[in-house]
């Protein structure tokens, strides 16, 4: 490898892109390429009508533009809307029909799909640019009644319970980028735990961005019925780009009757270069409906990649005594932006939700929280614990709290702590001389400071994230 | 062990260190006494690398050029600074500092890192010897930590690193008459023919405990008396002043 490639190569480790031929929607945003991504996934009427419906919605839509970190303008008719490996068009049955270069790029990646199974005792369904190539574990989880596919599946096998709930908690109608993806997603992954089933092993799907130019819209939707649990892991890593690209998905998630939905996701795509060149655009939407009573659902977040992350995964708390909670790391390096937080909708009695957010920014980086807590009328003996921290490294980059708070009832009890600190000279000096290296001392007291956040996560995702921490901020202090 | 010639430092163009000579030899115990202001934590900074200071002349640590070797390298070869104020990490778990730092050091000197329970069982003995409560260690670093807390933590680290030249800049200051004793048989139980130390005290009282070889008086920058341990018998009595003019 010559020795500029080797250098880019250490600098995001997993930028690499595999050959793998396409099949490619016509470039741009029209009807007749929802059409074709309709006809390719082979769905039944219903859905494309859904599809068109959003896409008829979104000329009356604008993107918003409320944000902090500003992004040139997209040209919509300049991107793919669909893109999958063609060896999936002719579905594999079984991991040995995989395409062998997919095997290789997870296998870059560290995740040996072969031996996930053995090894790991995680169900993975692999989404390798828009088409999920293979899914293991299904036998143990079908025992249980537990679907766990690719969503194009589930919209052949279960339209019942995808008609009933797809769109039910981020509607057609929401806002540019959720009914930009309601009309053109792609694949992402279903899951259906039935009615007082503990899924017996964490749920994880890893996502991949790859033909170049492709916007990816995935869309993801659980429903945990009454009296169920599941914890769901996502994962991200993203081949080297020099163009931006587009990723708005849609996450859905519905708790019913005392059901808990436990959601962590690891987000390391292609941040851009030292100059912020390049990067992802995450846009996303995430929202999860405790519809039932006693039910929770717990967002758990590590973003470290993208050049902008945008995003807010939220709760709306329908349900009496049901529970929101979101704990969210969030690091910026070098160029990149991220203005990311939650929304606690309290609608039922006795609610309660929590906020934990610690933002970490280095470089030029620019890193908000922004957080709404909003308790509606009826909502009696609402709580609500929010914990926002910052932690800044060097004097070029900025970090920015806005909360939001609405609330219409007084028996309700919100409160609000917010810190701003920096890493001192004397803090490096101290580690330093205790034998740890620059990178080590601040891989340690940034882990230190997000331990609260990483604890959350289930353990095999935890010691990736206190890596990939380390890792993000390399190089920030001189 | 360490050799420092015509060494000079200092800050924002205040020179503090002047032609300041010590030879410490592997084993012994030197003490550095003097007034507020002579120049006692400075000579410990310049040693341990801190940045900020304008440093001439030569220092050699086992006959290499010590202002020319990184400060985590410093630590990992054997040179310890117990500070005179220790740095608070919010977040970071005493255990997990002191593992980390442990198995770095491990590292680089070639042995096989601790795990968790190997490291346990050893820092359950070495807090046990200083009377530290096993469940500070499970707090942020010195966060909430009483002044005596933080020295002994200091020595705790000290007696887990093991280093070869440890420097102890007024781990006597804030401590009271037992905290004092428990830390000088901390230091005492470390003595032995290789390991040296380097001790920068106010007072005498620390030497009751701790004999040194060696006392020297520095003021202004300046060694000007050497001597036994008598000699801080005699600073007490005569003060500073006594001992400076005396010369």
């Amino acid at each position: 490898m010559k020795q500029q490639e080797l250098e880019k190569s250490k600098e995001y480790k997993y930028g690499f892109t595999t050959d793998i031929e396409s099949v490619r929607a016509p470039k741009g945003l029209s009807i007749e390429v929802i059409k074709f991504i309709s006809n390719i996934k082979k769905e039944p009427k219903w859905m494309l009508d859904w599809r068109l419906k959003a896409f008829s919605r979104l000329k009356n839509l604008k993107e918003p533009d409320w944000q902090k970190p500003k992004y040139p303008k997209i040209n919509y008719q300049d991107l793919y809307y669909y893109s999958a490996p063609k060896s999936a068009t002719d579905k594999p049955k079984s991991l040995d029909e995989v395409d062998p270069k997919l095997i290789e790029t997870y296998k870059k990646l560290g995740i040996p799909l072969q031996e996930q199974k053995r090894l790991s005792g995680i169900a993975v369904d692999a989404v390798f640019d828009s088409v999920s190539v293979a899914t293991t574990f299904k036998e143990e989880l079908t025992k249980k009644g537990i679907i766990f596919c690719p969503i194009s599946e589930a919209i052949r096998n279960h339209p019942e319970l995808v008609k009933k709930y797809l769109g039910s908690v981020i509607p057609i109608t929401d806002h540019y980028f959720a009914t930009l993806n309601s009309a053109v997603f792609t694949d992402g992954s279903f899951v259906y735990i039935p009615e007082g089933v503990r899924c017996p092993m964490e749920l994880s799907t890893y996502f991949r961005i790859n033909a170049s130019e492709t916007g990816q819209f995935e869309r993801t939707l659980i429903i945990a019925d009454k009296g169920s649990y599941v914890s769901y892991l996502e994962g991200c890593t993203a081949p080297m780009r020099d163009e931006n690209q587009l990723h708005a998905a849609n996450v859905e998630l519905v708790a019913l009757d005392d059901a808990e939905i436990k959601y962590s996701t690891v987000q390391n795509w292609y941040p851009g270069d030292k100059d912020g060149k390049g990067g992802i655009y995450n846009f996303v939407t995430k929202r999860g409906l405790c519809k039932g009573k006693n039910s929770k659902i717990s967002w758990t977040q590590v973003e470290t990649g993208s050049a902008i992350t945008w995003k807010y995964p939220s709760c709306i708390l329908k349900g009496d005594n049901s529970v929101g909670e979101f704990y969210s790391v969030a690091i910026t390096n070098n160029h990149q932006k991220a203005d990311t937080g939650t929304k606690m909708i309290h609608l039922g009695k006795n609610t309660k939700s929590k906020i934990i957010s610690k933002g970490i920014s280095a470089g030029f980086a620019d890193n908000t929280y922004r957080g709404l807590v909003r308790v509606s009328s009826k909502a009696s003996n609402a709580r609500n614990y929010t914990q926002c921290d910052s932690l800044l490294m060097g004097n070029k980059c900025g970090a920015h709290t806005i909360p939001y708070i609405e609330n219409k009832n007084s028996s309700a009890n919100i409160e609000h702590e917010a810190t701003t600190s920096k890493i001192s000279d004397e803090q490096l000096f101290y580690c330093n001389q205790r034998g740890l290296n620059q990178e080590e001392a601040v891989s340690l007291i940034v882990n230190g400071f997000c331990k609260e956040v990483l604890q959350q996560l289930p353990m095999e995702f935890a010691v990736e994230a206190q890596k990939l921490v380390g890792i993000s901020l390399e190089g920030s202090v001189g | 062990m360490l050799d420092i010639k015509n060494l000079s430092a200092s800050i924002e163009g205040k020179k503090i260190l002047e032609n300041f000579n010590l030879n410490i030899k592997p084993g012994e115990v030197h003490a550095i006494m003097g007034p507020n202001g002579s120049g006692k934590s400075t000579l410990a900074n310049v040693l341990s690398g801190r940045k900020g200071y304008t440093v001439e002349g030569k220092v050699y640590y086992e006959g290499n050029d010590l202002l020319e070797i990184p400060i985590e390298e410093r630590a990992q070869k054997g040179i310890f600074l117990a500070f005179q104020y220790p740095i608070e990490i919010p977040g970071v778990n005493t255990n997990i500092f002191l593992k980390t730092s442990l198995n770095a050091i491990r590292k680089f000197r070639g042995l096989k890192e601790l795990d968790a329970l190997d490291f346990l069982r050893l820092v359950k003995e070495k807090s046990k010897k200083l009377k530290i409560q096993e469940k500070i260690l499970s707090r942020q670093l010195n966060v909430g930590f009483s002044g005596g807390e933080k020295k002994k933590n200091e020595i705790l680290q000290m007696t887990i690193l093991e280093p070869k030249l440890a420097i102890l800049d007024e781990t006597d200051s804030g401590l009271d008459i037992d905290a004092l004793r428990i830390v000088s048989e901390g230091v005492n139980s470390l003595r032995d023919k290789k390991r040296s130390f380097l001790i920068i005290t106010h007072y005498q009282r620390l030497l009751d405990y701790i004999k040194p070889d060696f006392v020297h008086v520095l003021v202004n920058g300046k060694i000007v008396k050497t001597g036994s341990s008598d000699l801080a018998l005699e600073l007490e009595k005569d003060g500073y002043e006594g001992v400076s003019i005396a010369k």
